[in-house]
């Protein structure tokens, strides 16, 4: 049975069924200017994660977790992989062309290994808060979410300024982007809604949501779906073609990276990342920038009466 | 329970009355996009959870999200260059929420048919009365809201009863998209009305190609014409029916839009196709072919 309520419907009226962010049209909006004229900002972003041996799962596991009975000690190597080995990779592809990534960052590897932070930190690479580790979810009824984000991010500013976050999982309460906003984050990167900037309510602050995509994630089209190596080249290649094409009429657009050490790093993959940057880069009016430069550009760069 | 349906009887593929659709075309091709309103905290309900992660499950709603604010658009606009119309599958509350959408396919000459109110309220367990009321709910919204007398149902999240075609049937509606059993329009046994099944496709559909099929967007071009191609030579004997199921959030992924482009195009640019909507070809059905069909077809004997 079913309850006559289940066909009221309270929130429907224009815009969204929340109050977190207004309704907005793509296409509609102002267009951007990035500077020297760049169409496309290259945002590539490479993530840094520590999976725990002792994994709780609460209240679910993310793409990547361990498997097997304790001690899962294969993925949990496989993915520490991505520490030792695979962003050293990441390093070389994106210093041939000048990139500078953001870098998602686990407080619990810049913990145990400050030195790959440091690294990161003095390349120009942008640390982004990432939460504790992937075992350290936020959602709605978890205990002491405001210590833990105090903790991660005290951890992570211990080596440089931190303006953006990435939720471990993209996973929030309802409370996360207040508790962050009031810490002095700038912009999350867990809204896949859309392909620009746009500002969220924070707990009486702004917040801003940048398009960091799960789309064309090497973890999600690799791991989640099984696509092999030249598949993922092929979307990454499509995405930007259509972004770059799309910006000669629209305004500036941005291309975003999103990797994962422990995914790209291996030896066998990483030469589609380069193949891919070669292909981006290539074209005219491309800008690679870091997560906070491309936010601090938009909020700039609109163009009056567009 | 019912073991069987009984919603329709035997017509075997290759015995059955020529269908020729207006043209002399072959194949009569629609693209059904989705346009759909998942709401961030809906109510529980009993057989089905919204969401797979607990509220707010900020990945899945943002990510539907997205088919509103961008990729609809996109597609919009892919289709135009195309010069094919869609038949919007309509959360009708889309209209309250975003009536930005609802007037640019209005301004296009688009049809609507409904696929309930919100993808995130199913009609799993409604009593009789409540079925009514959802069906009622979207003949009111889609007529105030786009001029449109609504023909045709596609259950919201493909969720039903018992009761549901019979129901659409009864309340005036001509075709319903949620039968998988043919390549051709068939009729539907209801209690009252005259009801088509119009082929709609679950293949085709790019949320089961990409999001449980794994289709790469490429492979997915090729899928498209390779589906059409084998539609487009049968239809030299008897009439086919291709349709693309959309989803602005999925296919109006800047990733994803030139290769589908590319694959409609071709299809649009064959000679003998018939660029139709579901009423149209509904209509056309119903008129010329329902009466043969059922007289056709055999009896469906009882299973053992």
């Amino acid at each position: 049975m079913i309850s006559d309520d289940y066909l009221k419907y309270p929130r429907r009226r224009y815009g969204m069924d929340h109050d977190r962010y207004e309704w907005s049209m793509l296409h509609a909006r102002e267009k951007i200017a990035w500077p020297n004229g760049a169409r496309i900002a290259l945002w590539v972003t490479a993530a840094l994660q520590w999976f725990p041996l002792d994994q709780q799962g609460k209240p679910f596991k993310p793409l990547g977790s361990l498997q097997t009975a304790y001690p899962d000690l294969r993925h949990y190597t496989l993915r520490d992989y991505g520490n030792r080995v695979g962003v050293y990779r990441i390093m070389k592809a994106l210093d041939k062309h000048g990139i500078k990534a953001g870098v998602p960052v686990n407080a619990a590897v810049a913990a145990r290994y400050p030195s790959l932070v440091k690294e990161c930190v003095a390349r120009g690479w942008e640390l982004i808060g990432h939460g504790l580790d992937m075992d350290h979810l936020h959602y709605e009824g978890m205990e002491g979410e405001q210590a833990l984000i105090a903790k991660s991010l005290g951890t992570l500013r211990g080596f440089g300024k931190v303006r953006g976050w990435l939720s471990p999982a993209k996973s929030e309460s309802h409370k996360t982007l207040d508790l962050l906003a009031a810490e002095g984050i700038d912009y999350v990167c867990d809204w896949v809604n859309d392909d620009m900037p746009y500002a969220m309510r924070a707990g009486g602050k702004t917040i801003h949501a940048m398009p960091h995509s799960a789309d064309v994630d090497d973890a999600t089209i690799l791991i989640g779906m099984h696509h092999d190596e030249d598949e993922l080249r092929d979307q990454l290649i499509d995405q930007f073609d259509l972004l770059y094409e799309e910006s000669a009429t629209q305004g500036g657009r941005i291309m975003s990276v999103p990797l994962h050490s422990w995914v790209i790093g291996h030896p066998y993959r990483i030469g589609t990342l380069e193949t891919v940057l070669s292909h981006i880069m290539r074209h005219k009016g491309v800008w690679p920038a870091t997560g906070a430069e491309i936010l601090d550009a938009w909020q700039g760069g609109r163009v009056k009466g567009s | 329970m019912k073991r069987d349906p009984g919603l329709y009887d035997y017509l075997p593929y290759d015995k059955r009355p020529k269908i020729e659709w207006p043209g002399g075309a072959r194949l009569a091709f629609w693209v059904a996009p989705n346009i759909e309103f998942y709401e961030l905290e809906p109510p529980k309900n009993p057989t089905r959870i919204s969401w797979p992660r607990p509220a707010p499950d900020v990945p899945g709603y943002s990510y539907r999200d997205y088919g509103n604010r961008a990729g609809f658009w996109r597609m919009m606009e892919a289709m135009e260059r195309c010069g094919v119309r869609g038949s919007v599958s309509l959360n009708v509350a889309v209209c309250d929420h975003h009536p930005e959408v609802i007037k640019a396919c209005v301004e296009r000459g688009w049809e609507f048919y409904s696929h309930g109110t919100y993808n995130t309220r199913y009609t799993f367990n409604m009593s009789e009365e409540q079925e009514r009321a959802l069906i009622q709910d979207s003949i009111d919204t889609i007529k105030k809201h786009t001029g449109q007398r609504l023909d045709g149902w596609l259950a919201p999240a493909l969720s039903y009863t018992e009761n549901t075609l019979d129901l659409v049937a009864e309340m005036g509606l001509t075709y319903v998209c949620d039968l998988f059993h043919d390549d051709q329009p068939g009729p539907v046994k209801v209690k009252k009305g005259r009801l088509t099944s119009i082929p709609y496709s679950l293949e085709m559909n790019d949320a089961i190609s990409f999001t449980v099929n794994w289709v790469s967007p490429r492979h997915y071009g090729d899928i498209i014409r390779r589906q059409f191609d084998r539609l487009y030579a049968e239809g030299a004997e008897s009439g086919t029916v291709m349709c693309i199921p959309l989803h602005p959030y999925l296919i109006g992924q800047p990733y994803r839009m030139k290769a589908f482009e590319e694959a409609l195009a071709y299809i649009a640019g064959h000679d003998k196709v018939w660029l139709a909507t579901g009423r149209e070809i509904a209509k056309h059905f119903n008129e010329s072919y329902y009466d043969a069909f059922a007289k056709a077809s055999l009896p469906v004997g009882e299973a053992p």
